[in-house]
């Protein structure tokens, strides 16, 4: 519960209340520490890391070669070693180099040495389609990432709630992955002076309806928001939730929704195939199939590389006139 | 156009005013090159005139005459003489070598000397090591455990590096490594706990036999996956540098290892980072049937050290004296210099890769026997033991069968304890556990309620 009247707020930029997140939690611990590419004194590729390689010394926040397998390997062994280490990769999609760490060595070592040594570090940065980035900076990390036993996932999508996942992620015991989005990164909002962390599972209610529950995360929230006015306007009232945790779901959330309107879409940037949206419809049905009354409708991105022509790479993404339509028709 | 574009205008320049003096230039590399060196005159000049972002530099010349340059990354001289360095050097690097093969020091050789304690300790341990691979081996072949690893021929590696170290080093295997836990006091019931993967194992039961570790003794897991130990190993050395702590990380890999992207980068972040970490690589000849021959062409791992700036040793690894002061002299230089040294040890690996494979396949039969017998480091070290006096035969068969009969003991109670409970299965993925694998292990231990004799009687529910 939040009373509006009493708290004090400053305002910020996404990026900035990342930053925020990731100063306040290196005050507060001296384990944790950065790892990456141009992290250091150029303060990072999108600015997250800026100013802190000045106040916490450059072995704290440390410039790396370009080797992501290797130095994911190497904030794996600084964790088993005791430190917390946030490795940002420039680009997630820079992170398919460091799958064979992720997978085989982050995800698995707790499991595997008996749970002797614990694995606790973020590997964080920009994924997601970006403005004509080409096919090979416009990935969906979190599409190859999500089987993998022993790490979480979570997607921010606001600078409240990027700070307070940030903050969360950098506290768990577990491996996280922190999606960010590369068009997000200048949104702005006023978020409370006072600390706060959130939780690393939980859905976020963008908001509350009756007519159909609209489940998205990301740059993705925005488009639904956007077709939300529309739907809106046309008599709709959509639920909308940022469901935030990508590994595990909120199903408890979900669920309630799902109870609630007993209809679902939902809408993603991954890829038709394997995404988290056919992750997500798959679990839905599996626990809430007696309260659907239509089939769940997923929106994703074609099963194809992202173009670098604007008008193409627009048409791969879901647009809000396509949210309504699937909204209109869900609801027929 | 920046400052290679000047400088390409200034040839055609000189071309212009002097077209008798040079060929004419075409696009051949050779004619290029005959430019360049006609060239070296305007090139001075034309420096003043660069665009660099760093300051400008006028050229300078050194006590020979010779051009010097300031590029990123420092200084270079310049050369007239175009020369390629050879692709092999035209002698390999030499081999650091303590004892011959009849455990006499070499003369004129210098070592670290040890304790008659030390040096018994340190040879019961090689002994202990090469019977429990015996056994352990046997034991697979008997059917009692599925798989094992021997560490036949390496066993100087093993017990002498470990032994250069104290116990607050961080130890990153590969897998053929077991020694080191050994000598830190890794007992040979848990050794066998782990094999047969029972209750008593530190791993509970959830990898393959030799997946040793020990967070007590500090010994990484093992993971099956080639030299992701080597980037870890950077990062752990990282955790001690910023706590500066007096200890320092080593980790071990094969000549097969070296081949990975993770080598590379890992040697090259260390250096970069003034980590302190031990490398050593157990060159043994073979990766499962490759041979170093086909596994790289450098003269060994040793000469690829300085091309990372990394101090480097190319040691007789079946000699254990010399493993000895080579570890202990890099643990030193290490710490104190936080740096990486990287040390070659040469040896042969004299079992097969595993229980999975059998190299008479690919490699003659008495090549091995050769090894086995006459190239045996556990021997070598024997002969120099006894040189000074500190062993027996008597002391040789006491140890051989007390070995021999606790390994066997301890087969015989690790078959017999329980096997890792059910819920094992589903703790440790995470710190706790979530509702998802709650939810899998409700439904499993439905599963094997209904049909209790499709599932193994033996695993505790």
């Amino acid at each position: 519960m939040v009373f509006h009247f009493c708290i004090t707020r400053h305002e910020l930029l996404l990026f900035e209340a990342l930053r925020e997140g990731l100063e306040e939690e290196m005050d507060r611990d001296p384990r944790v520490c950065v790892m990456g590419e141009d992290v250091g004194h150029y303060g990072g590729s999108y600015k997250v890391t800026k100013g802190l390689a000045k106040k916490y010394g450059d072995l704290r926040v440390l410039d790396t070669p370009i080797a992501e397998n290797s130095f994911t390997g190497m904030a794996v062994g600084a964790a088993m070693t005791g430190l917390r280490p946030i490795v940002e990769g420039m680009n997630m999609g820079f992170l398919l180099l460091a799958f064979n760490q992720i997978s085989n060595n982050c995800g698995m070592l707790h499991y595997t040495s008996g749970g002797q040594f614990k694995i606790p570090i973020v590997i964080r940065g920009p994924g997601g389609v970006g403005r004509q980035l080409g096919a090979e900076h416009s990935q969906r990390l979190e599409s190859y990432f999500q089987s993998i036993p022993g790490i979480q996932m979570v997607a921010c999508s606001t600078p409240y709630n990027a700070k307070g996942l940030m903050k969360a992620a950098i506290r768990s015991e577990n491996p996280v992955i922190l999606f960010e989005h590369v068009l997000l990164y200048n949104l702005k909002e006023r978020i409370p002076d006072e600390e706060y962390v959130l939780s690393l599972e939980e859905a976020e209610m963008v908001r509350p309806g009756e007519h159909v529950t609209i489940l998205t995360y990301s740059r993705m929230r925005y488009h639904v928001m956007q077709a939300a006015k529309t739907l809106v306007n046309k008599g709709y009232d959509p639920e909308v939730i940022d469901i935030r945790s990508l590994k595990p779901f909120d199903l408890y959330t979900i669920g309630n929704s799902v109870k609630k309107t007993h209809r679902v879409l939902i809408v993603e940037e991954c890829m038709r195939t394997g995404g988290i949206g056919a992750s997500l419809t798959a679990a839905i049905n599996e626990n809430f199939h007696d309260y659907l009354d239509a089939p769940v409708v997923c929106l994703s991105s074609q099963d194809v590389p992202t173009p670098y022509a604007g008008t193409l790479e627009e048409w791969t993404v879901v647009q809000p006139a396509q949210i309504v339509t699937a909204v209109e028709q869900l609801c027929r | 156009m920046g400052f290679l574009g000047k400088l390409n205008h200034s040839f055609l320049g000189f071309h212009q005013r002097n077209s008798s003096l040079v060929s004419p230039i075409d696009e051949s590399y050779r004619n290029a090159v005959v430019v360049l060196n006609n060239a070296m005159a305007l090139f001075s000049v034309r420096c003043s005139e660069s665009t660099l972002a760093e300051a400008q530099r006028d050229s300078r010349y050194d006590e020979h005459e010779n051009q010097i340059l300031d590029f990123p990354g420092g200084q270079v001289t310049f050369t007239s003489e175009m020369r390629f360095i050879s692709e092999s050097p035209e002698k390999r690097t030499k081999c650091y070598q303590v004892l011959d093969d009849n455990g006499r020091p070499i003369l004129g050789t210098s070592f670290q000397p040890l304790s008659k304690e030390f040096a018994v300790r340190m040879y019961s341990n090689m002994v202990t090591l090469q019977t429990m691979d015996t056994i352990f081996y046997e034991a697979q072949r008997q059917g009692r455990i599925s798989f094992y690893v021997t560490s036949n021929g390496e066993e100087a590696i093993n017990i002498a590096s470990a032994a250069a170290l104290t116990f607050d080093d961080v130890v990153l295997p590969q897998y053929r490594e077991p020694g080191v836990l050994l000598w830190r006091g890794f007992t040979l019931q848990e050794f066998a706990n782990q094999c047969f993967g029972n209750k008593g194992d530190n791993g509970k039961g959830r990898q393959m036999p030799i997946h040793y570790g020990s967070k007590k003794l500090n010994y990484f897991t093992v993971s099956s996956t080639i030299a992701t130990q080597l980037p870890q190993a950077v990062g752990a050395a990282y955790s001690l540098k910023m706590d500066s702590k007096d200890a320092c990380v080593i980790t071990y890999f094969g000549d097969g290892g070296t081949s990975e992207g993770d080598f590379h980068a890992a040697l090259n972040f260390a250096a970069v980072m003034g980590a302190p970490v031990i490398f050593i690589c157990r060159n043994n000849g073979w990766a499962i049937s490759t041979p170093t021959s086909e596994q790289f062409r450098s003269d060994g791992i040793v000469v690829r050290g300085q091309a990372y700036g990394v101090r480097s040793i190319r040691v007789d690894g079946n000699d254990a004296l010399a493993v000895y002061t080579a570890v202990q002299t890099a643990r030193e230089m290490a710490i104190s210099e936080h740096r990486p040294i990287l040390i070659e040890a040469l040896t042969y690996r004299v079992g097969h890769h595993s229980t999975s494979d059998d190299s008479t396949k690919y490699r003659p039969v008495d090549e091995i026997e050769h090894w086995r017998m006459a190239r045996d480091p556990v021997t070598r070290f024997r002969k120099w033991v006894e040189w000074n006096g500190w062993w027996s035969d008597e002391d040789e068969s006491e140890l051989r069968s007390s070995a021999r009969k606790q390994i066997l003991h301890a087969i015989q109670v690790a078959e017999k304890v329980e096997k890792p409970p059910l819920s094992d299965l589903f703790t440790d993925v995470y710190d706790h556990l979530p509702s998802n694998l709650l939810e899998q292990e409700r439904l499993l231990r439905e599963t094997i309620k209904r049909h209790p004799q499709d599932y193994p009687p033996e695993v505790p529910m």
